[in-house]
């Protein structure tokens, strides 16, 4: 039986989508079975940052409605065999998502995979709700900004509130992904410390990702951030995030923390 | 530490810290219900009950810190505003 993880964090624009491609890919060059789905009906993205945007024919809620077959509705990514896409509709209406049709496909996908990843669309409303309702475990995307800080928090209530897990009693593991960091002006004070975060959320860690030119790279040629460039300070970091994921343990790095003094001045003309 | 810094604008990170602190602090404990404007309608509720009240001359302040909410109600009563007897 496959793991169902949430992609989540309440503010929209955190790297949600970003980080689910990432993560997903990540496990799948681990030879891992995994699929990724989108939840934001109506505001699809999840496809256009895998590249696999001209090769959406059927939906999620085409396989709700039972207009399309599971199998007809994934599509499987070019790059590598065990990763799959779900994707949102981009058309339909969000109430045709209901609870039961969430249920049946998400059955249906742990079956299959070993990794569930549910792309849930920001803000807290029905999309969001049912994208968590069914996970194992939460990632909960932060950017080190308090609106940011304060809408994930606000999830983490939710995640202990309104999904299975919680309904049932039993714990939800939620973790930390800290996206957008830049531990240069974390340390010149301009910017909230990991440990800042860390102490106002109160959820462990399972990654940080340094803000780098290559996340917009990667979504700008259509390919996961750990396939675009597999040695980018994001990629390793999102390899590192996920071989936690996986239940390894690894200590956590701060990409980009004590850069010499070449790295100083390299960083200088770069901005 | 160095003399530059005293040229340096002041950090902006420890008060993103200390302000979102008090403000969670706030709402994991308010619960989802709003203490704070459902008392602050029942008391203009209960005023109103005894008094015509003009509803520009009511102010409504909150403060917030670590430790306290402070809710302060203004109302202004003209002379011979009193409807019925209490």
């Amino acid at each position: 039986m496959g793991k169902v993880i949430v992609v989540t964090s309440g503010k929209g624009g955190v790297g949600k989508t970003t980080s689910t491609a990432a993560l997903g890919a990540a496990l799948a060059q681990r030879n891992e079975r995994v699929v990724v789905v989108d939840f934001d009906v109506g505001l699809r993205n999840l496809d256009l940052v895998m590249g696999a945007e001209r090769r959406v024919v059927y939906d999620l809620i085409n396989v709700i409605q039972g207009e399309a077959k599971l199998s007809q509705a994934l599509i499987r990514d070019k790059r590598l065999e065990t990763l799959f896409l779900l994707p949102a509709s981009q058309t339909r209406d969000k109430d045709n998502l209901t609870p039961e049709g969430v249920e049946r496909v998400i059955t249906e996908l742990k079956r299959v995979f070993d990794w569930v990843i549910c792309d849930s669309p920001a803000g807290i409303e029905s999309g969001a709700t049912l994208a968590m309702r069914h996970a194992d475990m939460a990632v909960v995307v932060t950017n080190p900004e308090v609106s940011s800080v304060r809408d994930s928090d606000r999830i983490i209530g939710l995640l202990d509130s309104k999904t299975m897990k919680a309904e049932r009693g039993e714990r939800m593991e939620k973790h930390l992904l800290l996206t957008r960091y830049d531990a240069n002006r974390a340390e010149r004070g301009d910017m909230l410390k990991v440990e800042d975060v860390l102490e106002i959320l109160s959820i462990p860690l399972i990654g940080i990702i340094p803000e780098s030119m290559d996340v917009l790279r990667a979504s700008n040629i259509g390919a996961p951030v750990t396939l675009a460039d597999a040695r980018s300070a994001p990629a390793m970091a999102y390899f590192d995030a996920a071989r936690r994921l996986a239940g390894e343990v690894l200590p956590i790095t701060i990409p980009g923390e004590k850069r010499g003094i070449f790295g100083k001045i390299f960083a200088r003309r770069a901005a | 530490m160095t003399i530059f810094n005293l040229f340096r604008k002041q950090r902006s990170a420890p008060t993103a810290r200390e302000r979102l602190q008090v403000l969670l602090a706030h709402e994991r404990s308010s619960n989802g219900s709003d203490l704070v404007s459902l008392l602050r309608e029942e008391i203009l509720a209960v005023i109103a009950k005894h008094v015509q009240v003009d509803s520009d001359k009511v102010q409504v302040k909150m403060d917030r810190d670590e430790n306290v909410t402070i809710l302060e109600i203004d109302v202004e009563i003209p002379l011979g505003a009193v409807s019925q007897a209490a």
